[in-house]
Order: structure tokens, then sequence, then C-alpha cells
């Protein structure tokens, strides 16, 4: 038996797929804390980064995860490529399979162009790393593996004993730009599948035009759910995605969805807050709360590291040799 | 016939079907007792000895080992950790292999005498990978393997330095060693 070739939503994966990601998860966390953090679990396998828009943290998480497990790491920066020359997204990627390359970890701003690659790729592994507004699948694994540990901190217990059964029930609540938001997307599919109950704040305009088929809520009032909620996820105002035209304005936007201090003081003690990054302090995010204990940013990247690193391995490590098909001879 | 759910390594396993029982939880108790003398006696009591059971039929064995080694030399304070070698292994891309649990080595091995345990020495391929994962926790000033059974059929020069009991085996036949004693018989598809 093989696993899946291609990491490309979080439906992918589901509650036991997501569960295995999260406990592999762990064991590479304890690499990350060693003196030489590093395995040679993927040696000989190289794997390319294709970024079709700009990062820094998700490039250089994976770039570090692939290193980390003595993968050979190639990025593709667009900018300096074939592809200002008006080389095609399938002949890049076709370029890239002719190397051997192993496995492309790609960031588009079309949705739904990793799709697209893992149907042209034939031994390739795909991994979504943000496809427009429609998914950033290890984001949102990252942000499960990053409560996970918060909730098994204060309980004393190892994060791995306590499984997934910690996100039954619990109450998550997605702020901000929903609209444009592919974490959201991969959040509201990654929480609802553990068992938590996703509820979404937002000005109307910054909803999604349906939310049919969602597992989610929208909330009446904002205030009276940030009391309610166990999370409260952040969202990043996508101005480079025009989210500016969405609302009258900043100031208004922060005044009306901003997490400011005195909303804050309307948390539970033991909310946690999370923000995908970059944070723009001030508008979705005051400073102030910004840099409260509860809000789990730079854990969020530390974690980022380990979490990439079992999704390669478990697309990279746990696949079976492929057998070449000798062809019928007629 | 006892019949037990094994998962010797994940996704793969299988159902256990022993067919004779080779040592009962006694003998595997005074084996364990046997061998931890032999671990004092070899090392000149437990000054820098650390043990490291291997995920996951070595870690249980480690921590008995421990307990009896404790009552030998008093209340002496001695290090247990716990390893998992999938990410060490040869076999990666040949054979599903995910690791079983976190591993735990809670000091620096940097001039410590490392005894390794495990539950069953058979081609010696975890070992090896066992020896690659500990030169990451520092340079151990020695390395020692305690295993209970050594079944053969050894793949790599690696051999135990102390032995619960050596058991001559047929390749596809599987040793289990469990709570209830030590059994032989085969793995059956699920």
């Amino acid at each position: 038996m093989s696993g899946p070739q291609h990491l490309l939503s979080v439906a992918d994966l589901g509650r036991e797929g997501i569960a295995e990601v999260l406990r592999v998860a762990e064991s590479f966390a304890e690499v990350e804390r060693r003196s030489v953090p590093k395995v040679p679990t993927l040696r000989g396998k190289v794997i390319a980064t294709l970024f079709f828009e700009e990062s820094t943290r998700t490039r250089l998480s994976f770039e570090t995860a692939a290193k980390r497990l003595s993968a050979d790491v190639l990025s593709l920066a667009v900018a300096s490529s074939s592809v200002k020359k008006g080389e095609s997204l399938r002949d890049t990627v076709e370029t890239v399979e002719a190397m051997g390359i192993d496995a492309v970890i790609i960031r588009h701003s079309s949705a739904g162009a990793p799709h697209q690659v893992a149907r042209w790729v034939e031994r390739a592994h795909v991994v979504n790393a943000g496809d427009g507004w429609h998914e950033h699948p290890t984001q949102a694994l990252l942000d499960c593996f990053t409560v996970r540990q918060v909730l098994a901190e204060r309980k004393g217990a190892a994060p791995e004993e306590l499984g997934v059964d910690c996100f039954e029930g619990l109450r998550v609540l997605i702020v901000g730009d929903v609209r444009h938001s592919r974490v959201a997307r991969s959040e509201v599919l990654a929480y609802s599948a553990l068992g938590a109950h996703v509820t979404l704040a937002s000005p109307g305009s910054l909803l999604p035009p349906s939310l049919e088929g969602w597992p989610v809520e929208v909330a009446a009032d904002f205030d009276e759910a940030l009391s309610d909620a166990d999370v409260v996820s952040l969202l990043r105002l996508q101005a480079e995605r025009g989210s500016g035209s969405f609302v009258p304005s900043l100031r208004e936007y922060t005044a009306g969805w901003g997490l400011t201090a005195r909303r804050v003081a309307r948390l539970r003690d033991d909310a946690i807050v999370t923000h995908p990054g970059p944070m723009v302090r001030g508008v979705e995010i005051a400073s102030d709360v910004a840099d409260l204990p509860r809000t789990v940013v730079t854990q969020q990247v530390a974690n980022g590291v380990a979490v990439r690193m079992a999704i390669l391995f478990l697309l990279l490590g746990g696949e079976l040799p492929r057998v070449a098909e000798v062809p019928d001879v007629a | 016939m006892a019949e037990r759910e094994r998962s010797h390594t994940r996704p793969l396993g299988g159902v256990f079907v022993a067919h004779s029982q080779v040592l009962t939880s006694a003998d595997v108790q005074r084996a364990l007792t046997r061998m931890a003398h032999e671990v004092v006696e070899r090392n000149g009591g437990l000054t820098d000895v650390i043990l490291i059971g291997l995920q996951t039929g070595g870690v249980p064995l480690a921590t008995r080992m421990a307990e009896i080694l404790r009552q030998i030399e008093g209340a002496h304070e001695l290090a247990v950790g716990s390893l998992d070698v999938a990410f060490y292994r040869d076999d990666i891309g040949l054979r599903p292999v995910l690791p079983e649990a976190v591993t735990d080595v809670p000091v620096d091995l940097a001039g410590r005498i490392v005894v390794l345990v495990d539950d069953v020495l058979f081609t010696g391929r975890t070992i090896r990978a066992a020896l690659n994962a500990l030169n990451d926790y520092g340079r151990a000033k020695s390395v020692q393997l305690a295993v209970m059974i050594d079944r053969g059929h050894r793949e790599l020069p690696i051999r135990p330095d102390f032995v619960g009991k050596n058991l001559p085996t047929r390749r596809e036949e599987m040793v289990d060693v469990g709570e209830d004693g030590v059994w032989i018989g085969i793995l059956e598809d699920r």
C-alpha cells in the first residue's frame, strides 16, 4: 500500500489523516529540539519550491523542513526564471519533472493551480503551499498542532497523549477577511473535521458569496462571539487581493472587527489567539494584543517546520517503490 | 492458540498467531535480573550508564531493567530514555516506515555508557539505525546492546552484549515478547 501522492486540500486528509500528521509532527518537533536538528530520512530526494507569489515564512519553513530531512532543495525564483519569458505553468512543471524532482511545493495566485499541476505530473508529489483564495492546508495543520500544544501544556500532558479528541466541541472563531482567505478555508475544513464548532465573524462584504455546504455558523454579534470562543483565529485584511475596497476604511474595519485591547477583555482567560501572519498591527490586531502570551504567532511559525517535515515525510518517505510497468506488445 | 494484534511497523502488521511459548513471564523477569547484574559487572557499577529502550518492544524492558538495577545498586540516579529509529531506517521508501512514539533522550550522551535495550535481535538493521540515531545525541563513550531474544539471521556485523535467550528460528517465523512472556509463531495477514 502507498500513502496519498499529493497534499492539495485539507479535505484529502480527513480526521484520521490530520491525526496522523499531528502525531508524526510531534516526532519531528523532538528532532528540532536537538542540538543538531537534522535526520537522514529523505537523503537523495530532491524537492523544488515553486512560488509564483511572494512569501516569507511559508517558503522558509518548507525549505528548512526539507533540509532538516536531508533532502536537496531547489528554489525556483519565478521572477528570474523562464516564466518571465512567457513559459507556461505546464511547461515549467514538465521541465521540473523531467529533471527527476521528487516533490514540488507550489504557491500560486490562482485557485486550483496545484490541482492542475497534480494532474500533469506522473511521479512527483505536489504540495499546495497556498493557491489564490482557495486553500493553504499546511497553515491549517500547524494551527491545529499549535492549539493542541497549548492545550496539552495547560494539562501538563504530552501533546501526543491528547490525540485529536481535544478538538471535540472546541469553539473556534475565525475573524476578518474570510472571503479572500485561503487560510480560513483550510481552517474551516481542518477544525470541523476534528469535531470543533467553527463560527465566522466578518463584515458581510468580506464573507464568501455563498456559505452553502460549509460546516460553519456566522456570528450575529462579534463581541458576544468573542466571549464564547476557545480559539480566535484572526485573518489579515488582504490588501493585495483588493480587500480594501470591501470596507469603508481601515479605521472603520479596525473599529468594527479588529482585536483591540477593549475586545480582548471580553475573551475568556484561557482563549488562544492565532494569526497566520504576516500581522498588520493596528488593523486586524492591536499591537499590545499581538504581544500577549495568549497570542501564539511565534509558536505557530516555530511549529510550521515540524508540521511540514511530517507532510514531506509522509508523502515521500511512506511510499513504495514504483514498479516500472512493462508495456503490452501487440 | 494465542492470537493478538501486532502492528510491527505501521501501517503494516497483522495478526500474530502464537505456536508455542518460549519463556514465561517469570523466565523473562529472571533473565532481566541476570542481564542487569551483567550490566553492573561489565561497567563496574552504574556510573555514566544510561538505558535506552527501542520503540516499541524495548521500552518496557528498559523500564523493568532500570527498576532491577536500582534495587541492585541502591537508589542510584539512573537515566532511562526511549528511541524511535524510524527516521534512520534503511528501508524508507521500500515499505511504509512511520515513527511509533516521540523519542526521549533525557541527557547529552557525550561520555556516557549507553545500554540499548530491545526485545528481539533479528537482522540487526534496527540496531544499525539506532547507532546512527544515537550519534545525533552526542558521542557516547561506549554503546552496549541488551536483547531479550537473539533469533539469528543477522544481515549486518552486529552482536549483542547481553542476551536473555538465544533462540534459533526460521526466517518466516515471528517472535513476540509481551507481558505474558515470549512466544514464537507466525504473522498472518489481517
